[in-house]
C-alpha cells in the first residue's frame, strides 16, 4: 500500500501546468489523508480490498467451527472450545443457538462485507477508473464516504456478536416472522438490520459514482464499444446494485419497526408463539419480506458473478493472447442478464405456497435468464480454442472459474423448476450449487484479478510457485468440500442442522460419513490459503519489480506508471482501438494496446 | 488530470456529473418509496377492514400546498441564480428552508395528537405503514433542509468563486426536493383520501 500514494511524485512532474497547481496540493496530505480518510480511488479500493479479504478469512473461519459440529456432533471442539466462552459453548461442545449465529453471519459476512466489497468496490474502483482512462472516481469524496459506511456496516456486524444473546440467528435472508420474534428484546437481529442499512447507504454511493464515472469519464477515443469487458461487468453491476438494494432497505425499516415499535408488517394475525399467541396487532404479511429480500438478493447473485465474469474474460484475453470470443455479444448478453434479473426472484420462493401462477412466470424467467448465462460462458470457453494458453497463476484461476461457474449454473437448473425444486429447497443440494457459483466460481476469479493487477497497485509481482501451490490445492480441497454435498442433498439431507443431521429424524440411509470427509477438506482448504497470505504480504516486500506492462496487456491500465501515482496517467490516454487486440496479423508483436497509435 | 466535467458538460453525454449522480441518487429512491408503495397495497388488500377518517385531511391537504409552494421556492432559488441575482436567490432559498419547516411543525402536531389518543404504530397495519411511510418521507425533509441550511450558510462562499459549480448544485438540491414534494403528492392521496 505504501507504494500506491508515494510514486506519485513521478507523475506530476509530466502533468499538465494547469493541473500541476491542484496536484501540488496533495503532496502535503498527512498520513491520515493519504492512507486512512484518502479521496484517490486507488487507496480506496485497495481499502476495500483488504478490508473485503479479511471479511472472507473470519467468514471463512466461522464455517470451520460449523463443519466441526457437523463432521463430530456432540464432540468438544478442539484448540479454541474454550475460548468462546459458556453463552456458545457448554463445556466444549457448541451450543445449537451459536451454530445458528454461525450459519447467519457466515452468509451475511461473505456476501456483502467480503465479496461484493472484494468484487465492486476493491476491483471496480482500482480498476476501472485506469481502464477507461481517467484521472480518478468523478465524486472523490462520496467514495471514501462509501467506505467508511461499509466499514461501520462492517464494524456493527461484528459487534453484534458480543452483545448479550449474541449476534442473528435466522439465517441470512432473516426470514420474517421468525427474524421478528427471535432474541426478544436482545440487540443481535437488530443490529443486523442496522448493519445491513450501513452497508445499502454505502452500495448506494458506489454505485452511483461508479455509473457516473463510465459514462462521464471515458478517456478520448474510448467509445462504449471499445470499453473492456470488466467496465461493462462494473456498470451493469452498478445498476443492479442501484435498482436492487432500495427495497431491501425499505424491508429492512420494516422489520426493525416490527423489532422495535411492535408494528405487524410481517406478522400474520393469530400467530401463536411457545403455546402463547402473540400481543400484536396482527394483518401483517410474511411473504412480503420474502419478496422484499429476494428482489435483492436475486440480482445480487449477479453482482457476486458478474464482476468475477469480467476479471476472468480480461485475464482470459491476456493468456490466450486472442481477442474475446464475441465481445458484442458478450457485451449484450450482460446488459440483457442484468435486466433479467430483476424479474426472477420469486424462483427462491416455490415452497411458501405463493400459488402456481406465479411460480409459472417465475420459472420461465429463470429459464430465460440461463440463455445469457450460458452464452457470456460460451464465449469465454471460445476464446480458449487454438490458443497457446500461458498458464501464469491468474489463468489458472481463471480458467478454474469456467467449469466450476459451468458446475454451479447447470445444477440450477432443477431448482429454477418448481416441480423438481420441492424435493431439493433447503437440502444441501441448494447449498453445494450456490457454493460451486460463489466460492470456485467468483471467489476464484477474484484472485485470479488478485495475481493479474497486483503488479499494478503495488509495482511488484506475486510469487508463481507460491501462486500454484495456492491454486492446486484449493482447487483439489474445495471440489471435495463442495461436490458430496450434491449427494447428501439428493439423499434428501438438510441444510441448518446444526449437528449434520444426526438426532434428525429421518437421518437413516443419509450419508452423514461424508460430513467427516468435506470438514477435513475445510480444514485443508484453510491451511492451503496460507500460502497465500504469504505470498501476499512477502510480495509486498521482496516481489519481483516490474515495469508499466507486465503481462503484456492492451487495456489502459497498462499504461500508467505501476503504481500509478494520483491523477493516474503521465499524459492525458487517448484510445486508439477496441480492447482486446492481440495476434494482429500484420504487426510487428503480439498485443496492439488500446493507447498506442501505430501498429508497430 | 483534474476531473474533467464537473462544470461543463460533455458533449457526447450533454452531462455534467453532477447532474447525472443526481438522477441516479432519486432513480434508486423511486425504487424505495416504490417498495414501501408496494408493501402498502399488499398490506391493503390482504386486509379484511382498512379504517377511514383516521387522520387529518386538512392538516394533510394543507401541508401538499405548503410543499408545493416550497417548490416553487425552490425553482426560483435557481432561476435567480440563472439571472445572477444572488440576493433573491438567498430569500427564495430561505424562503423554501422555512415552508419546509413548517411542514414539519405540522408533522409534529399530527403525530402528537396521534400519540395522545394511543393511536401508535403498533395499533394497526393503517397506522404502521402511515408512521413508517410519513416518518421516512419526514427524514428526508429534514436532510434537504440540511443541504439548503448547507447552501444557504458556509455553502455559499461558493458562489464567489465558481458561479456555475455553485448554480449546479442548487439545481441538483432542487431535483431532490421536488421529488420529496413528489413523493408527498402520492402519499397525501393514498393515506388520507383513500
Amino acid at each position: 500500500m505504501d507504494k500506491v500514494a508515494t510514486s506519485g511524485t513521478a507523475a506530476h512532474g509530466h502533468a499538465h501546468d494547469h493541473a500541476h497547481a491542484h496536484e501540488h496540493e496533495h503532496h502535503e496530505l498527512g498520513f491520515w489523508r493519504a492512507y486512512i480518510f484518502s479521496q484517490d480511488h486507488k487507496v480506496i479500493g485497495i481499502q476495500y480490498a483488504l478490508t473485503g479479504l479479511v471479511f472472507l478469512l473470519f467468514g471463512f473461519t466461522l464455517m470451520m467451527i460449523m463443519r466441526w459440529s457437523m463432521a463430530y456432533p456432540i464432540r468438544p471442539i478442539p484448540l479454541i472450545g474454550s475460548w468462546l466462552g459458556p453463552s456458545r459453548v457448554a463445556q466444549g461442545i457448541m451450543l445449537p443457538e451459536f451454530y445458528n449465529q454461525l450459519g447467519a453471519m457466515h452468509g451475511t459476512i461473505m456476501v456483502f462485507l467480503g465479496v461484493v466489497p472484494l468484487a465492486v468496490g476493491g476491483f471496480g474502483n482500482f480498476v476501472m477508473p485506469l481502464q477507461i482512462g481517467a484521472p480518478d472516481m468523478a465524486f472523490p469524496k462520496l467514495n471514501m464516504a462509501s467506505y467508511w459506511v461499509y466499514f461501520l456496516g462492517g464494524v456493527t456486524m461484528l459487534v453484534s456478536f458480543f452483545v448479550p444473546g449474541g449476534a442473528a440467528m435466522s439465517g441470512w435472508t432473516s426470514y420474517a416472522p421468525l427474524s421478528v420474534i427471535a432474541q426478544p428484546g436482545q440487540l443481535g437481529q437488530t443490529l443486523w438490520l442496522f448493519g445491513m442499512v450501513f452497508l445499502i447507504t454505502s452500495s448506494l454511493l458506489g454505485s452511483v459514482n461508479f455509473i457516473v464515472t463510465i459514462v462521464q469519464l471515458r478517456a478520448k477515443g474510448l467509445t462504449w464499444m471499445r470499453l473492456p469487458f470488466f467496465v461493462w461487468a462494473q456498470l451493469v453491476t452498478a445498476f443492479l446494485l442501484l435498482l436492487a438494494f432500495p427495497p431491501l432497505e425499505a424491508a429492512g425499516v420494516l422489520q426493525l419497526m416490527d423489532r422495535r415499535a411492535g408494528t405487524s408488517f410481517f406478522m400474520p394475525s393469530g400467530l401463536v408463539v411457545g403455546n402463547k399467541p402473540l400481543t400484536v396487532s396482527g394483518g401483517g404479511n410474511p411473504l412480503m419480506w420474502q419478496h422484499l429480500f429476494w428482489f435483492l438478493a436475486h440480482p445480487e447473485v449477479y453482482v457476486l458473478v458478474l464482476p468475477a465474469m469480467g476479471i476472468v474474460g480480461e485475464i482470459i484475453a491476456n493468456n490466450t493472447r486472442k481477442p474475446l470470443w464475441g465481445y458484442r455479444t458478450l457485451v449484450y448478453s450482460v446488459i440483457f442478464l442484468g435486466f433479467m434479473s430483476f424479474i426472477v426472484w420469486a424462483h427462491h420462493m416455490f415452497m411458501t405456497g405463493m400459488g402456481t401462477t406465479i411460480s409459472a412466470f417465475f420459472q420461465t424467467t429463470t429459464m430465460i435468464i440461463s440463455i445469457p448465462s450460458v452464452i457470456i460462458l460460451t464465449a469465454l470457453l471460445l476464446s480458449l480454442w487454438g490458443a497457446s494458453i500461458r498458464f501464469t497463476t491468474p489463468m489458472l484461476f481463471a480458467l478454474a472459474f469456467l467449469p466450476m461457474f459451468a458446475i454451479g449454473g447447470l445444477t440450477g437448473l432443477p431448482l429454477g423448476l418448481a416441480p423438481s425444486d420441492i424435493p431439493l429447497h433447503d437440502t444441501y443440494y441448494v447449498i453445494a450449487h450456490f457454493h460451486y457459483v460463489v466460492a470456485p466460481g467468483t471467489i476464484f476469479a477474484l484472485f485470479a484479478g488478485i495475481y493479474y493487477w497486483f503488479p499494478k497497485a503495488t509495482g511488484r509481482r506475486m510469487n508463481d510457485v507460491l501462486g500454484k501451490i495456492h491454486f492446486y490445492g484449493s482447487f483439489v480441497c474445495i471440489n471435495i468440500v463442495f461436490m458430496p454435498m450434491f449427494i447428501q442433498g439428493l439423499a434428501g439431507m438438510n441444510r441448518r442442522m446444526y449437528d449434520g443431521g444426526l438426532l434428525y429424524a429421518h437421518n437413516q440411509g443419509l450419508p452423514l460419513k461424508l460430513n467427516i470427509v468435506i470438514g477435513m477438506a475445510a480444514w485443508t482448504l484453510g491451511l492451503f490459503q496460507l500460502p497465500f497470505i504469504i505470498n501476499f504480504f512477502a510480495s509486498l516486500k521482496w516481489g519481483k519489480k516490474v515495469e508499466e506492462n507486465p503481462w503484456d496487456a492492451t487495456t489502459l491500465e497498462w499504461s500508467a506508471p505501476s503504481p500509478p501515482g494520483h491523477g493516474n496517467f503521465l499524459t492525458e490516454p487517448i484510445v486508439y482501438r477496441g480492447p482486446y487486440e492481440y495476434s494482429v496479423p500484420g504487426a510487428a508483436k503480439d498485443f496492439s494496446p488500446q493507447f498506442e497509435p501505430e501498429r508497430a | 488530470m483534474e476531473i474533467p466535467y464537473t462544470v461543463e458538460t460533455r458533449p457526447d453525454t450533454g452531462l455534467h456529473n453532477c447532474k447525472l449522480g443526481i438522477w441516479l441518487f432519486l432513480a434508486s429512491e423511486v425504487m424505495l418509496f416504490g417498495a414501501l408503495f408496494s408493501t402498502y397495497i399488499i398490506l391493503r388488500t390482504g386486509a379484511v377492514e382498512w379504517p377511514h377518517g383516521e387522520l387529518n385531511v386538512w392538516l394533510g391537504m394543507a401541508n401538499t400546498f405548503i410543499l408545493i409552494g416550497s417548490s416553487v421556492t425552490m425553482v426560483m432559488a435557481w432561476a435567480s441564480l440563472k439571472l445572477n441575482d444572488f440576493p433573491k436567490h438567498r430569500l427564495y432559498l430561505i424562503a423554501t428552508f422555512v415552508l419546509a419547516g413548517i411542514f414539519l411543525v405540522n408533522k409534529y402536531f399530527e403525530y402528537a395528537d396521534h400519540i395522545t389518543r394511543g393511536e401508535l404504530p403498533s395499533h394497526s397495519t393503517f397506522l404502521a405503514i402511515y408512521f413508517t411511510m410519513t416518518g421516512l418521507h419526514g427524514l428526508h425533509i429534514v436532510g434537504g433542509m440540511v443541504v439548503m441550511a448547507y447552501f444557504a450558510g458556509p455553502g455559499a462562499k461558493m458562489w464567489k468563486t465558481k458561479p456555475e459549480q455553485f448554480s449546479n448544485r442548487i439545481e441538483a438540491t432542487g431535483l431532490y426536493w421536488h421529488f420529496v414534494d413528489l413523493v408527498w403528492i402520492f402519499l397525501f392521496p393514498v393515506l388520507y383520501l383513500l
